[in-house]
């Protein structure tokens, strides 16, 4: 090898766009245009210089126009961040300004110029909002190629790189990504940028893997330089060593063997090797998010959170603006149902606004449906707006942190209300809708059997659960480790809320971190669990464990699971039993995927 | 008299982003008199996204567009219309 003698150097970066690639660094030296000269210009040359701005500016415009209309295909929808900048040529603050500037102070245009990005770009980097920030850098990108315009510079061309290489930047413009001829291009490095980056978001969409904000990247790799890229977990390695060559050449080939075999599997069903079918769900946060449900081949949406509409905007949301967002999920993944969690507000995330939900212990204190039921126009304003929207698909609502009967009876009196004042107003709605609780609070565990009788389906939120249950706070370092999902006790009250379940003929469902690690798998089959909710990334996974597994093997397994006196044993009896089948549907994956979990 | 102002709420995911505004700013460069958007007691020009932006609208904002002259009412509805489809965001 050439770079022997080389030491290998680790740099760490942000995760762009997942994926392995091991190449030839080809370095883009595309900084802006540096030294700019003052000079004074006299009264007459005012109208020149001005012509001379312009003209630059209508340049730029044309060569953005060609930019557009060559873009490739698969970039057509990025162009749009070329438009803005097209109609940012022209906008008053830079080009109305230059002009005033070459006037009045009677300099070039190229300092007149100079001046009024400085002046722009210092008033949006003081801004708070991040997005809004990192508009400077679509100002630099204009005003730049006005700039390369007015003082003749030559841009690289990146259009013409013709070799199979791994792009090594400063940062690249949308201008400039797009430019690229990218089926020559095997992964993005830049100092700048980040995950919200246009490159990034162009790299994602073309799956070519991206390390993107390591700093001083362009400093440090050299043209020509063997580099391999992670963009899944962020890291670019110069002058690897042999051996680090042959571990990712193995780990690049599994990854993309792993990615097409989950596009690939995703959608078969999850059923077992005995003919048992389980419902494999995504957890949503974000109306966007159901995308990736339905990608990564979710049988619909076991559990989405409500929170964000409420503490992304100073105010409460209104019915309707509640109402639009239900609908979107509804109606994208409908039939498959949509299971809306109402308002779980809790100590950490909330009301920045609302100094009554300063608690000593957030945690056991006025959350979830206490809030809801100490507040019934916010409540009620919620359950209008499912109602509503559960006329345009198949949804179910979820009650958080139940812990009493009442608190059930009460909340069907609400909804009832809800229900009634929409049928009054002959608004489009939907009454026949399944109602469900969480079960999150040991008492309700341990009443399951009083509660069943008021619901149409429980759904475990094992989160909470354990930590209510063991008496944990994950978030303690000292009793973190003491959290332990197989705890024998753990096991103990799934198995009397199953037992219930089945007993009084409700659907039990669980949307916990415990229904996506595949290692749980054997005991839920077993116990008899109807349908799992997880994070959309898990999906995959969890789906190829359970068409591995059989339901008669896991539920004679669960004679022996509760003869273990401890979480550890229940880990080691699992992983005896069935390791050979967790290393190859899971282990495997997780290590090409680096490791993620 | 038709209304020279109408309040708006900003509906879209985004914003007043950089795409939004610079919707906005197209339509507004083709009224015959000034167009402007308020908010918080700060007016801004609607034909410059640079000023748009600087008013920092996410979602849930409430701001008042406004026009000078009565000629330009339509291009104070084709903005409105704008806000109305979420500048054409896919959500």
């Amino acid at each position: 090898m050439t770079d022997t003698g080389s030491r290998e150097i680790i740099l760490t970066g942000i995760n762009a766009s997942p994926g392995i690639s091991i190449g030839k660094a080809y370095i883009v030296d595309i900084e802006g245009v540096e030294v700019i000269k003052k000079y004074f210009i006299s009264e007459d040359d005012v109208p020149d210089e001005i012509k001379r701005f312009k003209r630059a500016v209508n340049e730029a415009k044309q060569q953005m126009l060609t930019i557009i209309t060559n873009a490739p295909e698969e970039l057509r929808d990025h162009t749009y961040i070329l438009e803005t900048h097209k109609t940012l040529l022209k906008d008053k603050m830079l080009y109305g300004k230059t002009i005033e500037a070459i006037k009045n102070e009677k300099v070039n245009a190229e300092w007149a110029l100079k001046k009024v990005v400085s002046d722009v770009k210092s008033m949006f980097k003081n801004m708070s909002d991040s997005y809004l920030k990192e508009r400077a850098t679509d100002i630099v990108y204009v005003s730049d190629r006005i700039m390369r315009n007015l003082v003749g510079a030559e841009s690289e061309k990146i259009a013409d790189i013709d070799k199979r290489v791994i792009l090594v930047a400063n940062d690249l413009s949308p201008a400039e990504a797009s430019q690229i001829n990218l089926e020559r291009i095997k992964g993005f490095v830049t100092d700048r940028g980040g995950k919200t980056s246009h490159t990034s978001i162009i790299a994602r969409t073309l799956e070519i893997p991206a390390v993107m904000g390591l700093g001083n990247a362009t400093n440090t790799i050299e043209n020509d330089d063997l580099i391999i890229i992670d963009g899944t977990v962020g890291t670019v390695i110069i002058h690897p060593t042999e051996e680090t060559l042959l571990e990712y050449g193995v780990r690049s080939v599994k990854y993309e063997e792993l990615k097409a075999a989950i596009t690939r599997d995703s959608h078969l069903r999850a059923e077992t090797a005995d003919g048992f079918q389980l419902k494999v769900m995504g957890n949503i946060e974000l109306p966007e998010e159901v995308v990736s449900v339905i990608d990564y081949g979710g049988d619909g949406i076991g559990l989405y959170r409500t929170e964000f509409q409420y503490l992304s905007s100073p105010g409460l949301p209104n019915e309707h603006e509640l109402f639009d967002k239900y609908k979107d999920v509804v109606e994208v993944i409908a039939p498959k149902p949509v299971t809306i969690r109402t308002l779980d507000i809790n100590g950490d995330k909330a009301f920045s606004n609302n100094p009554d939900c300063m608690e000593a212990n957030p945690a056991l204190g006025l959350r979830a449906i206490r809030y809801c039921l100490k507040n019934p126009d916010v409540f009620r304003t919620q359950l209008r707006a499912i109602l509503r929207a559960a006329a345009f698909g198949n949804v179910r609502i979820l009650i958080p942190m139940i812990s009493s009967y009442e608190e059930i009876l009460e909340t069907k009196r609400i909804l009832a209300e809800a229900a009634d004042s929409l049928e009054r107003e002959r608004t489009l709605f939907n009454r026949d809708v399944e109602l469900g609780i969480m079960i999150e609070v040991p008492s309700a565990v341990i009443i399951a059997d009083i509660l069943a009788e008021e619901v149409d389906f429980f759904s475990l939120g094992t989160n909470d659960l354990i930590q209510y249950s063991l008496a944990i706070d994950r978030g303690n370092r000292n009793v973190a480790h003491l959290y332990h999902s197989l705890h024998p006790a753990i096991i103990r009250m799934i198995k009397r809320v199953a037992d219930v379940s089945r007993d009084k003929g409700i659907k039990l469902f669980m949307c916990g971190e415990m229904a996506s690690d595949p290692i749980n798998l054997p005991i839920l089959l077993g116990l008899g669990i109807d349908e799992l909710s997880m994070n959309p990334q898990s999906i995959p996974a969890v789906k190829s464990m359970i068409r591995a597994l059989k339901v008669e093997d896991a539920r004679a397994f669960m004679k022996n699971i509760f003869k273990q006196n401890t979480a550890s044993e229940v880990e080691e009896l699992i992983k005896k039993t069935y390791g050979s089948i967790l290393f190859e549907k899971v282990y495997a994956r997780r290590k090409a995927f680096g490791d993620r979990a | 008299m038709p209304e020279l102002s109408r309040d708006v709420i900003v509906i879209n995911e985004l914003g007043l982003h950089a795409r939004s505004s610079a919707k906005i700013a197209e339509i507004a460069r083709k009224a015959n008199y000034n167009v402007w958007i308020i908010k918080d007691k700060k007016m801004v020009d609607a034909s410059s996204i640079l000023d748009i932006l600087t008013l920092e609208c996410i979602k849930g904002s409430i701001i008042t567009l406004k026009i000078d002259d009565q000629s330009d009412l339509d291009i104070l509805n084709d903005i409105v219309k704008q806000f109305e489809l979420r500048f054409g965001e896919i959500n």
